[in-house]
């Protein structure tokens, strides 16, 4: 057997593990809801730490089959990744009904057990690599981040090219391929017989892949439209940002006009139903040519800011199904710019649909973009008539709070006020939302719209706000400049004639409110009142939900959770209470707290194992000191990884593109580092290394919070390609530090206490887990800023505990 | 040898009844103690909905339809459970609590006709057919439509006429209608359905998920054709806790 660490075998099993991870969370978020895939990933990480247990236990018996062993837990991990996702999306697990049934959260917990089980073969393989050749363990650690990073890219790529769950299939064929390069780097005997099984598996895996197929929850808004008489999927296009579909059905068509006045005479004409991951994305409306076929689309609460002047040009922002750029240039906009973050929907409303929706983006004036809403207007000079953002979340998951975990940059304080800077005087900002009772989103994007004038120098915020309802929507107008008489005369008459309410306009009375739509309290015009007036913070305070508004550094608008309330929302389960439950914030502190018990079972059990085998003679090697450092390491890289995606997120603009590129880059200088370090490791002296490393980590973490801004903002016009380049490079130091402290620590006990190397990786295992899920609590609470300072803290205690003496 | 065999028959089959009728009274127990619980729910909830008590002939309707009848076999069990439950296809049968709730906002009177979209299960069918004259259901679904129809012909409800198609265009043959309660979900009110709503008439409309309903919207026509809504939550939650 060959003394060379088979590096090329765990590059490629690091990448097809991190592939499974991201493909995983594709899949969740198709057949489940997102927070849910984000929570199922998490435990199932914990395949890592129980890998720790099992191999604190049966170490020493594995290392002396080391190849055979190798050859095994690699051939598992491949063999159970399509097969365990596959039998996991047949359990039939109701997020819905947890909090009513018990059983759903036995069919949670299968779900876990069967996806940490690849998880568990991949560091079983690549823990007793580090065990094995611990000499070298600084360029096993450097293949395993490198490999992990390039892994990162490639599926990236692998989503554009392949639907998710063949996606997912060609992940399996890669991973069955890391036998054929053990087999070779190992110098293996039969290497041919290895390399004839592993074809005939990748095969088998393709030809399953090709044949299997997702199984969407039966209550996701795709499952419900496909169950009706006449309903097919006419489209379907993918990419890393999800998986979109056209539904047409000839005999009961999909109709969709949210919110459309009591009063319309008239639906929507023949629509298309447009949907990603299975949510509902609004329609495809058809413009045969026929104005009086469109009526609906001025019977919208969006439609208000038409009636009070002229609005060119108009910005669009979140353009989806197009029915806003309709509504638009059925307002005799004359100018209209249409964004969309998503390039597949972009071509399916380009080309694909451009003759059954009458040529929308060919007309003259009217323009589609593809970008994100934040870097598009930053990078523009023109002044807005009119900047629209309509329903951005569908119904049904704006409704269940799921939104209350995933960052959203539309709606901070500093988004409000960026589109305020690109109006022209007399210029509106237009925001529809679905109206929550009691009263959530409307309102608290009504404070935010008072902070981004504040912020814009206004002094009389209420005199450029107006605010109205329908039984199903909101929209908030922002005005550059004081609403004139007229104005507020024309939104009077738009509101009679189709029953809609005011909520808030300057000179409101409370005799003008609440006649349509009736409330039992006019909670908006009240909430609107009390926001703008000297007892806003005691309203904040007394409100129920959080309405306290986002930020960019913390960017959570839907979260409206608020502890105090839970009790009373608990005590009213069975009288209609729950739909009061923000799910989104409790899943994510379930998840927390479950990944800890777990993770204290998984890291307790080792620690038991290791007793008798405890190395106190050596000094410094005990076992508090190496669950605190690994711990502290495992916890702190995760959180600057995380917490800067979300920086260079202003930075970027695109979600997928900023996650790949950051990632990629931290995983690749990291092993880069890593594999530097290993001169440390030659001379015995890793304490040192690690010492140096983590200065230089704390030291560029420093200079990121301080100077990171003024450089993005100085290089925010540069190209996107450029941009990418320059984030790449921006990390590359500090990702190169950080790939020291883990290996340099890891080779030293290697040589002085080979036994707690599982502990070691277990505990490290557990923390990364940890790490991701409480680095978003945290920015939830505290922002993003204070997650990178844990960070930098965090290593510098590691430092102190650094687990052994130097040679 | 046969006649152990025929007593053995005998035996099964007299347990078989025994065991029904067992059942049977445990249903009317469980349905007994799920109305009491209803009472005190609303009771609890008087001050949002202006009432201490639901109308007598609601839980009435409510006291007498077997809801286990409409839910699936596996769910039977927790058929009295006041909870929702799902009935395949990706429907739900209601919570019991909010469909009291809902009943009862419509004001029924036994002369009414009732138009229904969205028949589901046949439950909230089989509690209006119990209050009114007609009532007419359109699903979309056909298989839903099908057992809803098998059950509720079997439990004797044939003052309920359903149908299988697109409830958007309601029911134009038999309109206008006293009430008509959508349980399809709806981002918009369909403009046929608001014309076959007779003046003075009332429409109901739950929003939400399968198994969360978030609010409901009650569509009222006046005399002169105006339209008005009320956005009541079903329950009581008022989003200020502070004296104002």
């Amino acid at each position: 057997m060959a003394d060379r660490p088979p590096v090329m075998t765990i590059a490629l099993l690091s990448g097809a593990a991190l592939g499974y991870e991201i493909l995983l969370i594709r899949l969740f978020s198709i057949i489940q809801w997102h927070h849910f895939a984000y929570m199922i990933i998490s435990l199932a990480l914990l395949g890592y730490g129980a890998s720790g247990t099992f191999l604190a236990v049966t170490q020493q018996r594995f290392l002396r089959h080391y190849p055979r062993t190798l050859l095994l837990n690699l051939a598992l991990f491949a063999l159970s990744t399509l097969p365990c996702f596959l039998l996991a999306q047949r359990i039939h697990f109701n997020p819905e009904e947890m909090l009513w049934k018990w059983q759903e959260a036995l069919r949670l917990a299968m779900i876990y057990l069967l996806l940490s089980l690849p998880f568990f073969f991949a560091a079983n393989s690549i823990a007793l690599t580090l065990a094995r050749y611990r000499s070298t363990i600084t360029r096993v650690y450097a293949a395993d981040l490198i490999g992990a990073g390039a892994g990162s890219l490639a599926v990236l790529l692998l989503l554009y090219l392949l639907p998710p769950l063949q996606a997912l299939s060609a992940l399996s064929a890669a991973a069955i391929a890391c036998l054929i390069f053990a087999a070779v780097e190992l110098r293996l005997q039969r290497q041919l017989w290895i390399a004839a099984g592993a074809l005939l598996l990748i095969a088998a895996a393709v030809w399953f892949g090709m044949n299997a197929r997702l199984v969407l929850s039966p209550y996701k808004a795709l499952s419900q439209a496909l169950r009706v008489d006449g309903a097919h999927i006419v489209n379907q296009r993918y990419s890393p940002l999800a998986l979109v579909e056209v539904v047409e059905n000839a005999i009961i068509p999909p109709r969709y006009a949210p919110g459309m006045s009591l009063n319309s005479p008239a639906g929507p004409p023949q629509q298309l139903g447009l949907y990603a991951d299975g949510n509902s994305l609004g329609a495809i409306t058809r413009d045969s040519g026929k104005p009086e076929t469109l009526q609906f689309l001025d019977q919208l609460t969006s439609a208000l800011p038409y009636h009070l002047q002229q609005q060119d040009p108009v910005l669009v922002v979140g353009a989806g199904g197009g029915m806003d750029v309709l509504q638009a240039v059925y307002e005799h906009a004359r100018q209209v710019d249409a964004v969309e973050l998503n390039p597949q929907v972009t071509n399916l409303l380009g080309h694909d649909y451009a003759d059954f929706t009458g040529g929308l983006y060919q007309r003259p004036g009217v323009r589609l973009h593809t970008a994100e809403a934040r870097g598009f207007i930053s990078s523009r000079e023109t002044k807005y008539g009119l900047i629209q953002l309509s329903l951005q979340d569908s119904a049904g998951a704006a409704s269940a709070g799921l939104y209350a975990l995933s960052e959203n940059y539309l709606y901070t304080t500093e988004a409000l006020t960026e589109y305020l800077q690109h109006l022209r005087p007399g210029g509106y900002l237009a925001i529809t939302q679905w109206i929550k009772l009691p009263p959530r989103d409307t309102l608290k994007l009504f404070v935010t719209a008072i902070d981004a004038l504040r912020a814009s120098g206004v002094d009389q915020p209420g005199t450029r706000l107006m605010l109205i309802r329908g039984w199903q929507t909101s929209t908030l107008l922002v005005r550059k400049g004081a609403f004139t008489a007229g104005e507020i005369r024309a939104m009077q008459l738009f509101c009679r004639a189709r029953a809609f309410d005011v909520a808030w306009y300057p000179g409101i009375g409370a005799t003008d409110v609440n006649h349509y739509n009736r409330l039992r309290e006019p909670y908006f015009y009240l909430g609107a009142r009390a926001l703008l007036g000297p007892d806003r913070q005691v309203f904040l305070d007394d409100y129920k939900f959080n309405l306290q508004p986002a930020t960019d550094d913390q960017p959570y608008f839907h979260n409206f959770f608020k502890w105090s309330t839970l009790r009373e929302i608990l005590h009213l389960r069975d009288r209609g209470g729950l739909p009061l439950l923000e799910t989104g914030y409790p899943v994510i502190v379930a998840t927390l707290v479950q990944a800890t018990v777990l993770s204290l079972v998984l890291i307790l059990l080792p620690l038991a194992a290791t007793k008798r085998a405890e190395r106190d003679d050596s000094g410094a090697v005990t076992r508090l000191r190496v669950v605190a450092y690994f711990a502290g390491i495992g916890l702190a890289f995760l959180f600057l990884e995380i917490a800067l995606i979300q920086k260079f997120m202003r930075f970027l603009h695109h979600p997928v593109f900023t996650a790949a590129v950051i990632l990629a880059s931290f995983l690749l200088f990291a092993g880069l580092g890593s594999f530097r370090s290993r001169r440390y490791s030659t001379l015995g002296n890793q304490r040192a290394g690690v010492l140096r490393a983590i200065s230089g980590i704390v030291l560029t973490g420093v200079a990121y919070l301080l100077l990171l801004d003024h450089l993005f903002s100085w290089l925010s016009a540069w190209p996107a390609v450029a941009r990418m380049l320059v984030s790449s490079l921006l990390i590359a130091p500090l990702a190169f530090f950080m790939g020291a402290p883990f290996p340099l620590a890891l080779s030293s006990l290697g040589k002085q206490a080979a036994d707690m190397m599982p502990l070691a990786w277990g505990v490290n295992g557990c923390a990364s887990v940890l790490s991701a899920v409480l680095a978003t609590l945290l920015a939830i609470h505290f922002g993003f800023v204070t997650v990178v300072v844990l960070a930098l803290m965090l290593y510098s205690l590691s430092a102190l505990a650094f687990p052994v003496k130097s040679a | 040898m046969k006649n152990l065999a025929r007593y053995c028959v005998l035996v099964l089959l007299l347990a078989g009844t025994h065991v029904s009728a067992d059942t049977a009274e445990q249903y009317r127990e469980q349905r007994a103690q799920l109305m009491r619980e209803i009472a005190d729910d609303v009771r609890d909830t008087s001050a949002y909905l202006d009432k201490d008590t639901l109308d007598p002939r609601v839980m009435q309707a409510m006291a007498r339809v077997p809801r286990e009848a409409f839910v699936p076999g596996a769910e039977r069990r927790y058929a009295y459970e006041n909870r929702p439950l799902p009935i395949g296809h990706g429907q739900t049968i209601s919570q019991p609590y909010i469909v009291a709730i809902m009943t009862d906002l419509l004001r029924l009177r036994p002369d009414d006709r009732v138009l229904e979209i969205g028949t589901g299960s046949g439950y909230q069918a089989a509690i209006l057919g119990e209050l009114v004259k007609r009532v007419y259901s359109i699903e979309i679904i056909p298989a839903l439509a099908k057992r809803a129809r098998t059950v509720l012909d079997e439990l004797g409800y044939k003052q309920v006429s359903t149908r299988v198609g697109d409830g958007y265009y309601g029911w134009e043959e038999q309109a206008p209608f006293d009430a008509i309660m959508v349980t399809a979900a709806a981002d918009h009110v369909p403009p046929p359905l608001l014309k076959q709503l007779k003046p003075g008439g009332r429409m109901l409309i739950p929003v939400g998920s399968r198994f969360m309903t978030q609010q409901l919207v009650l569509v009222e026509k006046g005399a002169d054709g105006s339209i008005t809504t009320r956005l009541l939550l079903p329950v009581r939650f008022v989003p200020l806790t502070g004296e104002r």
